[in-house]
C-alpha cells in the first residue's frame, strides 16, 4: 500500500483529481512518463506526496511550469521552499565548451606542435647534460636502479624473448625451405637462416618485444609520477629526475638490449637448424659446420650494433612520453599508446637506414 | 518513511583488522536522522576506514552495519546497490575522472541512474553545480583545471546527484585556505538545512568541528570514547580526548567557532 503511494500515479476520485507519489530521484523517469496526461491537466489538481528532492523538483518545475500560480495544490512549506530554491539556482542554458573558428584552430594545432618540437630538443639537451654531469662525476650513478634495469627488463625478458626468436627462426627456415628443396639447394638455408636472422630478425624482434614490454612500463609510470607531482619532488629535493629514472634506464637497457639481441640470434640458428634437420635432412653438425665455415662473422656484428642504437631509442622515447604527460588518468593511456607505437615505428626506420647504409659499404 | 526512532546509521559490535593490526574493536555508534556528526580522533584511529565502512565500500571482520534500518550483512547486491544510491561520498582527494568534465562527472550516476532525456540530465547536472555555489561557466572545465576549493566543492556536487539523504565527507576542509575552509563549512550548514541530509564529516578541523558538527564522535582505544556535542565533549575527563582538545589551536577555534554561531 505504502509503495503505492509513492509511485506516482494520477486518480480520479469523487469527482477530483488526486496526483499521488513521491517527487524523488527514485521515480523521475516515471514523473517525466506521466508528463502528457498531466498537460491535458485538468483545472482542479490535488497533490499528495510526501517526500521531495532537488532532483525530483526540478521534474515539478518541468512539468508545472515556473509560476506558482499554475502549481497544484497540496505543497507543503517545505516543499515550496525547495522548490523556490531550486527555482533560484536553476538554469536552463548549459554552458558550451569554447571552440576555436578554424583559423584560430589552425593556429593552435601550430603552436602547439611546435611546443612539441621544443620539448623534444628540450628533453634531448637535458638527457645530454645529464650524462656529461655524469661522466664527471661517475659517483652520482645510481647503481642500483641500473640493476633493476637489468634484472627486470632484461633478465625477466629471457624466456619470452628466446620462444619467440626460436619460433620465428623455424618459420623464416621452413618457408626458405620450401622454395629451396625444389631448387635441390638445400644446403643453403644456413645462409638464409643465418643472414636473415642475425643481420636483421633477431635485433629487430628482439627491440619490438622490449619496446613493448619495457618501454610502454616507462612511460606509465614517467606519466603517473609526473601527474602526482613526483617529478617535481624530486627536483624540489636538489635532485635531477633524469638521474633517477631515466640515466640507469638508458644505461641499463644498452647493456640488457645487446645480451637479449644475442640470446635471440641463438634461439633462432637453433630453431632454424632444427627446422633443416626435420624437413630438408640436414644434420645440426652440418648446419654448424657450414655456419661457421659460409657465414662471416661481420653479419652478427652488424646485427648486434644496432641493438644499443634501439635501446636508445627506445627509452628516451617511453622516457620523453612519460615526462610530457599532463592532466588525468587518460593522459597515462595516451602517452603510453604513443610511446610503443613511436618506438618500433622508429626501431624500424632506422633498421632500414642501417641497411642501407650497410649494403651500400658492401657489408 | 523513517520514523525518528530508527536510527539512520546502526554500527554494532564492529572489530576491523588490517593483518595483525586491530583498527576498531567491538566498536558501537548509533547516528540519527538529521545529524551532523564528525568523527574526530588522532591519526591512524580508523576514522576514515569507519567511514568507508558506513559507505559499504569496506566490511569489517565483525559486528553489523545497519542504514536506513536494514541490516547490511544479508542483503542482495541489487539491495545494496539501491542503499549506495542513497548516499553520498566525497572522498578526500575528490576523486573526481578526470577524462570527463565536471557536468559530465555530475551527469554520470544520474545517466546510469535511469534513461532521462538529455537536455533534462544536463540541468539536472548544472543545478548542483550552481547549489554548491560554482558558477556555471565551471561546468565545461576538466576537473584538473579546477583550484582546490573548486575540486571540493565539485566533489560534493557529485556526491549530491542522486540526492542521497546521508553525505559522508573524508576531510572536507583539509588542503584549503581558511577563507575557503569557512565557506565549505557554510556551505555544509545550508546543504544540511535545506535538502534534508544527514551528515558525517571526518575530520581535522578543530573551526569546522565548532561550526558544523552537532554531535562528535570520538575515536580512541579502538572504540567510540565519547558521543557528545562538541561543548560536553572538550569537558571530557578522558585522558586523549583532553590531549587532543588541550592546546592553544582548539581554545582559538572555540571563540572564534562559538563567537559564529551567536553571530
Amino acid at each position: 500500500m505504502q509503495e503505492k503511494r509513492q509511485r506516482p500515479s494520477l486518480l480520479l476520485t469523487d469527482g477530483n483529481y488526486l496526483l499521488y507519489g513521491d517527487w524523488t530521484t527514485a521515480y523521475l523517469k516515471q514523473w517525466l512518463d506521466l508528463q502528457p496526461s498531466l498537460a491535458a491537466r485538468p483545472k482542479e489538481l490535488q497533490l499528495i506526496t510526501k517526500a521531495m528532492d532537488t532532483n525530483g523538483a526540478m521534474a515539478f518545475l518541468h512539468i508545472f511550469g515556473d509560476q506558482p500560480s499554475h502549481w497544484p495544490k497540496g505543497l507543503t512549506a517545505t516543499q515550496k521552499q525547495l522548490l523556490d530554491l531550486v527555482l533560484k539556482e536553476r538554469e536552463t542554458t548549459i554552458p558550451e565548451p569554447a571552440r576555436l573558428n578554424w583559423l584560430a584552430d589552425i593556429g593552435f594545432r601550430v603552436s602547439q606542435f611546435s611546443g612539441h618540437g621544443a620539448q623534444l630538443l628540450s628533453f634531448i639537451g637535458q638527457l645530454f647534460t645529464a650524462l656529461y654531469t655524469l661522466l664527471c662525476n661517475p659517483r652520482q650513478f645510481k647503481f642500483k636502479l641500473f640493476l633493476d634495469v637489468i634484472q627486470r627488463d632484461g633478465l625477466h625478458a629471457v624466456p619470452i624473448i628466446a620462444l619467440l626468436a626460436f619460433l620465428l627462426g623455424a618459420v623464416v627456415a621452413w618457408q626458405g625451405g620450401l622454395q629451396l628443396k625444389t631448387y635441390g639447394a638445400n644446403v643453403f638455408i644456413v645462409e638464409l637462416v643465418a643472414l636473415t636472422h642475425l643481420r636483421e630478425l633477431g635485433p629487430l624482434i628482439t627491440a619490438i618485444l622490449v619496446a613493448g614490454r619495457s618501454g610502454s612500463a616507462y612511460a606509465a609510470q614517467l606519466a603517473t609520477m609526473n601527474i602526482n607531482q613526483e617529478i617535481l619532488a624530486l627536483r624540489s629535493l636538489g635532485q635531477n629526475p633524469f638521474d633517477w629514472l631515466i640515466l640507469p634506464k638508458l644505461l641499463g637497457l644498452v647493456i640488457a638490449l645487446p645480451l637479449l639481441t644475442l640470446l635471440a640470434d641463438l634461439a633462432g640458428l637453433l630453431g632454424g637448424s632444427l627446422v633443416a634437420h626435420l624437413q630438408l635432412e640436414i644434420s645440426p653438425t652440418l648446419f654448424w659446420q657450414r655456419l661457421s665455415k659460409e657465414v662471416s662473422i661481420s653479419h652478427f656484428f652488424i646485427g648486434m650494433i644496432k641493438a644499443p642504437v634501439f635501446a636508445i631509442i627506445i627509452v628516451s622515447v617511453g622516457c620523453m612520453q612519460g615526462m610530457l604527460a599532463r592532466g588525468g588518468a587518460d593522459a597515462v593511456g595516451v602517452r603510453t599508446t604513443r610511446s610503443v607505437v613511436q618506438a618500433i615505428f622508429l626501431v624500424i626506420i632506422i633498421d632500414a637506414i642501417f641497411s642501407v647504409i650497410f649494403s651500400d659499404a658492401g657489408w | 518513511m523513517h520514523t525518528a526512532k530508527t536510527p539512520l546509521v546502526e554500527l554494532k559490535n564492529i572489530t576491523t583488522q588490517f593483518g595483525s593490526q586491530l583498527v576498531h574493536q567491538n566498536l558501537n555508534l548509533t547516528i540519527e536522522r538529521g545529524e551532523r556528526l564528525a568523527l574526530v580522533g588522532g591519526s591512524g584511529s580508523g576514522k576514515s576506514v569507519l567511514l568507508s565502512e558506513v559507505a559499504l565500500l569496506k566490511t569489517p571482520q565483525a559486528g553489523s552495519v545497519t542504514l536506513f534500518g536494514q541490516a547490511t550483512a544479508q542483503l542482495s547486491t541489487t539491495k545494496l546497490i539501491q542503499l549506495r544510491k542513497k548516499m553520498g561520498i566525497m572522498f578526500q582527494q575528490g576523486a573526481m575522472f578526470t577524462s570527463l568534465n565536471l557536468l559530465e562527472n555530475i551527469m554520470l550516476p544520474l545517466r546510469e541512474h535511469q534513461r532521462l532525456p538529455e537536455q533534462f540530465l544536463k540541468e539536472l547536472a548544472l543545478l548542483k553545480i550552481k547549489l554548491v555555489g560554482l558558477p556555471a561557466s565551471a561546468a565545461t572545465k576538466l576537473p584538473q583545471e579546477l583550484s582546490g576549493g573548486m575540486l571540493k566543492r565539485a566533489a560534493v556536487a557529485r556526491a549530491l546527484a542522486l540526492d542521497p539523504n546521508l553525505l559522508l565527507l573524508d576531510e572536507p576542509t583539509a588542503g584549503l585556505d581558511p577563507a575557503s575552509a569557512s565557506a565549505f563549512d557554510d556551505l555544509l550548514l545550508e546543504l544540511h538545512a535545506t535538502l534534508d541530509l544527514t551528515l558525517i564529516l571526518v575530520t581535522h578541523d578543530l573551526d569546522s568541528l565548532w561550526r558544523v558538527s552537532n554531535q562528535v564522535a570520538f575515536l580512541g582505544e579502538k572504540q567510540v570514547l565519547c558521543k557528545a556535542p562538541m561543548e560536553e565533549l572538550t569537558m571530557h575527563s578522558h585522558p586523549a580526548i583532553k590531549h587532543y582538545f588541550a592546546n592553544t589551536r582548539a581554545a582559538g577555534a572555540r571563540t572564534r567557532g562559538t563567537g559564529a554561531n551567536q553571530g
